[in-house]
């Protein structure tokens, strides 16, 4: 599949890199003891650290290094064993420090990978640059007073894994299969909820566009988008912005720029000409973070399995395509139902069941598979019906829907509702008779030569049945009855 | 009551359990003195209710015997520490009226020893400074006075803590060291001062000056009293990340193990050109006390030695740079109000630091800017690794050194200087053992022929903080260093 852009004068590349910040899963602040509970009323998990009073110091969080820890062994990056902590320098109303802690020259992790399988049954690869802890900033609101600003400390101090991508992929798909796939991973281990609508999953997009083959074009980066769909529409309108500015003989400024959700466009920030600077440097209130080998081994050794390793599974053992295999194991708990809905039956049926049927219903209700009444038992029950001839897959299709409403059993609905398949072959003949009897003219017709007509016979015979006939008996006895 | 004041603090722990004083009555003693000394301007606060209800609950301590290192005895505050309901401005306009929640580490285990809070003494802005001239108070005066009646600084920054001990307006006080805070007044003002190793006292509430470099310790007019205070404030402190979790000696027993056997350095880099030739003297006399105790004398070198001061004066303004971002007027302390935030912030900073702290905000800024940050900062760097390594080698021969503590006695208050570099000098001697992370103690060896007090400086292995007291109490005996300044309380009689 080819990921090239049209454009007025040829094709275009799009390059895209993407720096997720992922809020680590944690019930204290990176530096102070301070709660990270959402939702709290304004600045009330703030410390004394967390407001920057004088003479206070920020003391880490080791649950915080594990969880960064775990989440760069995830993506099968290298932990760097020593990193330092860095001031990051500027002055805001919601930075009680004057600073940010970050990491700017020694990471916690290094370079890792990132797998993605896309619809179209491609794999790609995408590199991941670095990990590194920060301290998130505060809130600023300035719509609450005429005059003044509000600020909530409730987020100053959470600590937030920021994960930089390299430049690596070519469509606004394949970035918006990267957070998911990233997201997919940081929930598996339990290190960030992944949940973009309270922020604790952001993204800023880095996008240039070049001709095939050429060296990168300048880019810009778009902060701080927090849906799948805001990250694909910011892509795509700067992708078509950089061509048109191109194309027309112009030249992309390197600069920052924002997203408007509610036009779905970017505008500029600022430029390169005014970016901050920083003055990083360590932080003298902070040693080192030295971390022990066996440390590494340890949470390694008590990591769980990840969604690459089931999909792999998934692919060499029970035989699924590479995209279906990723679509059911982006969630631990949607791969975990399907494990024990597939077991003992066909396991690609069960995949087929789930990916098309369960996922749509749950998709069209708006329901998550923890609300729905559907269990996997049930569903491997409905599969098993289909697998012994039970009913047929269109029944079963009214079969599903029955289960989804009520959470019934398979075997119960077809029960009550009389939906078992029809295979007597006598009571299908009497059907067949009854078709032809009423049909005598199209009888002639299709031994007369016009074949087509055998797909008309099948359906009437069908709706005679009130789609109950085995369908594969109906075929065979029909033919036998008309060519016969 | 000047009986009460001339106790040691030793002597009137001692006298408090045999009976014979009472807390109370010390204290009171010493309030009084803080009063009849006030035109020092040492304090910038006075706590004296709180200092009689401490005391009257350190009588009843001591009275059911469980009394603490320092129980009953009467302390001082420099201002940069945070004190729980005590104004802590840090002398600094820009934290007018601050008054924290909580007590800070040091302080905290001071008063759980016992020590009995007297209220917060002046120091430079920020501790920014070398002669308390710097600090929104004004500046602190030292006791000792010139042969033409001058009024002369007390050092800095610990200026007010440094003057205070020496006036008897306190027994003991606490200081902060950056470059020489702690060991500089403690030589202009002829009493002992201890910059413990970095690491060994907790940074924790304490106002930050340079975070890598500021450590906090004890005042005291006598060698053993400085070694009593230090074993009570000293300590590991989960809740500052630089504090060591090294274990503390007993610092009181290493008072009388002399220095028979040890090996003394004298590093030949500081013979500096110019330097007074008194302060010469001085030191080789020094040397000869401890050659006398037993001690051997070897000549060492500090290669790195003069670049020393550059470097420092690039780490700590940068470090104070970002530490005193947090003075934004957005949370506490002074606002001057405008129409933006931007404007707020300038309004505000430049109303609430003075001329120095900006001056060092500046030069931090500068040298951590883009594009300057290697030529300065990571220099800098590269030359506080260098002045450790030389410390490194030294100590593998010596088992501690000995220099002036100054290069000159205190100089007069409102002494007219054009360049700050000038200013800057007097912490030639003590910056290398903060940015080595060395203890270092500075005590009383002599007078100058103006009458005035001269230092020596005494430089150790880190955590090695018990050599320095028995060395200080070897130059302590011989140096019998029992000149008092004039405006002492209970002196003027």
């Amino acid at each position: 599949m080819s990921n090239l852009v049209e454009g007025r004068t040829g094709e275009w590349e799009v390059v895209i890199g993407l720096e997720v910040h992922a809020q680590v899963a944690s019930n204290a602040k990176l530096f102070s003891g301070a709660p990270t509970a959402f939702g709290a009323d304004p600045n009330a998990n703030v410390s004394l650290v967390d407001a920057a009073m004088p003479g206070m110091l920020p003391v880490i969080n080791q649950e915080c290094v594990r969880q960064a820890i775990r989440t760069g062994l995830g993506l099968k990056a290298e932990i760097n064993l020593v990193s330092v902590f860095d001031r990051k320098n500027y002055f805001y109303a919601d930075l009680p420090q004057g600073y940010q802690i970050s990491q700017y020259k020694q990471p916690i992790v290094g370079e890792g990978v990132l797998r993605l399988d896309m619809p179209d049954g491609t794999t790609r690869e995408i590199g991941i640059e670095r990990l590194h802890l920060e301290q998130d900033a505060g809130k600023s609101m300035h719509d609450q007073h005429p005059s003044k600003s509000y600020i909530d400390l409730n987020r100053t101090g959470v600590a937030l894994m920021e994960i930089v991508s390299r430049p690596d992929m070519r469509s606004a798909a394949e970035a918006a299969a990267y957070v998911r796939k990233l997201r997919s991973i940081l929930r598996y281990l339990g290190t960030c909820d992944g949940n973009m609508e309270e922020g604790s999953l952001r993204a800023d997009v880095n996008v240039s566009v070049r001709r095939p083959g050429a060296e990168f074009g300048t880019r810009t980066e778009t902060k701080n988008l927090n849906s799948l769909r805001f990250i694909q529409q910011a892509i795509d309108y700067e992708v078509a912005r950089q061509i048109e500015i191109i194309e027309d003989g112009g030249e992309i400024d390197q600069e920052t720029r924002l997203f408007d959700t509610s036009t779905g466009t970017t505008r500029a920030m600022r430029s390169k000409e005014d970016a901050h600077d920083y003055r990083y440097f360590p932080d003298p209130d902070l040693l080192p973070l030295v971390i022990p080998q066996a440390e590494v081994d340890e949470l390694s050794a008590a990591l769980p399995e990840l969604p690459d390793q089931i999909r792999d599974r998934l692919t060499g053992e029970y035989g699924l395509s590479a995209y279906d295999a990723a679509v059911i194991t982006e969630e631990r708990e949607t791969a975990a139902y399907y494990e024990a809905a597939s077991a003992g039956r066909d396991r690609k049926l069960v995949a087929n069941w789930m990916t098309v049927e369960l996922f749509g219903a749950l998709n069209k209700s708006g329901q998550t598979l923890a609300d729905c009444k559907v269990t996997p038992a049930a569903l491997g029950g409905l599969v098993g019906l289909i697998e012994d001839g039970t009913i047929s897959g269109k029944i079963a299709k009214d079969v599903f829907a029955a289960m989804f409403e009520s959470g019934k059993d398979a075997a119960a609905i077809v029960e009550e509702q009389g939906l078992k398949q029809v295979s007597d072959s006598g009571a299908i003949e009497v059907m067949i008779d009854e078709v032809l009897a009423t049909n005598q003219d199209k009888v002639a017709e299709y031994r007369g030569g016009k074949d087509k007509l055998f797909g008309f016979f099948v359906g009437q015979v069908m709706k005679a049945s009130k789609g109950q006939a085995n369908p594969g008996m109906v075929n065979q006895l029909l033919r036998a009855k008309l060519d016969g | 009551m000047s009986d009460l004041l001339s106790l040691s603090a030793v002597a009137a722990r001692a006298a408090l359990e045999s009976g014979e004083i009472s807390a109370p009555e010390l204290t009171a003693a010493y309030l009084g003195a803080v009063e009849e000394t006030a035109p020092l301007n040492n304090y910038v606060a006075v706590t004296a209710d709180r200092a009689l209800e401490m005391a009257a609950a350190s009588q009843a301590r001591i009275k059911s015997g469980e009394a603490g290192l320092i129980e009953g005895i009467p302390v001082g505050v420099k201002d940069l520490f945070c004190t729980a309901g005590v104004v802590s401005t840090a002398c600094s306009r820009i934290l007018e009226g601050f008054t924290p929640t909580y007590e800070s580490t040091v302080t905290a285990n001071l008063w759980r020893e016992g020590g009995v809070m007297l209220g917060k003494l002046n120091c430079d802005e920020f501790a920014m400074g070398s002669g308390n001239e710097t600090s929104a108070f004004g500046p602190a005066i030292n006791p000792w006075q010139g042969g033409d009646g001058v009024d002369l600084v007390p050092g800095g920054s610990s200026g007010g803590s440094a003057a205070a001990v020496a006036a008897r307006a306190a027994l003991l006080a606490t200081g902060t060291d950056t470059g020489g805070s702690i060991r500089q007044p403690a030589a202009f003002c002829g009493i002992v001062g201890m910059k413990p190793t970095y690491g060994r006292c907790s940074r924790w509430g304490i106002v930050a000056f340079a975070s890598s470099l500021d450590q906090a310790g004890p005042f005291s007019r006598t060698v053993a009293d400085n070694a009593l205070m230090m074993q009570a404030m000293a300590g590991h402190d989960p809740k500052d990340s630089t504090s060591a979790d090294a274990p503390l000696p007993d610092l009181m027993a290493a008072l009388d193990k002399g220095v028979k056997g040890m090996k003394i350095g004298v590093p030949a880099e500081y013979v500096m050109d110019g330097m007074d030739g008194e302060v010469v003297a001085l030191w080789e006399q020094g040397q000869a006390w401890l050659r006398d105790a037993g001690a051997e004398l070897v000549e060492i070198s500090l290669p790195h030695t003069k670049y020393a001061l550059p470097a420092y004066y690039i780490i700590a303004p940068a470090e104070a740079s970002s530490n005193l971002a947090r003075y934004d007027g957005v949370r506490y302390g002074l606002r001057v109000e405008a129409d933006s935030l931007d404007e707020m912030y300038a309004g505000t900073r430049a109303a609430g630091f003075g001329e120095e702290v900006q001056r060092r905000i500046l030069i931090g800024t500068y040298v951590l800017s883009a594009g300057y940050y290697d030529a300065y900062y990571l220099k800098a760097q590269k030359v506080r690794r260098l002045i450790k390594q030389d410390f490194d080698s030294a100590f593998e021969i010596v088992d501690a050194i000995l220099t002036p503590a100054t290069p000159t006695a205190a100089f007069p208050v409102g002494r007219k200087v054009d360049d700050p570099v000038t200013n800057y000098l007097n912490d030639v001697f003590t910056v290398p053992a903060n940015l080595a992370g060395l203890p270092g103690m500075a005590l009383p060896a002599g007078l100058n022929s103006d009458g005035l007090p001269l230092g020596l400086q005494i430089l150790g292995r880190p955590f090695d903080e018990a050599s320095l007291y028995s060395i200080g109490r070897v130059i302590e005996d011989a140096a019998a260093f029992s000149a008092v300044p004039q405006r002492r309380a209970g002196g003027a009689s």
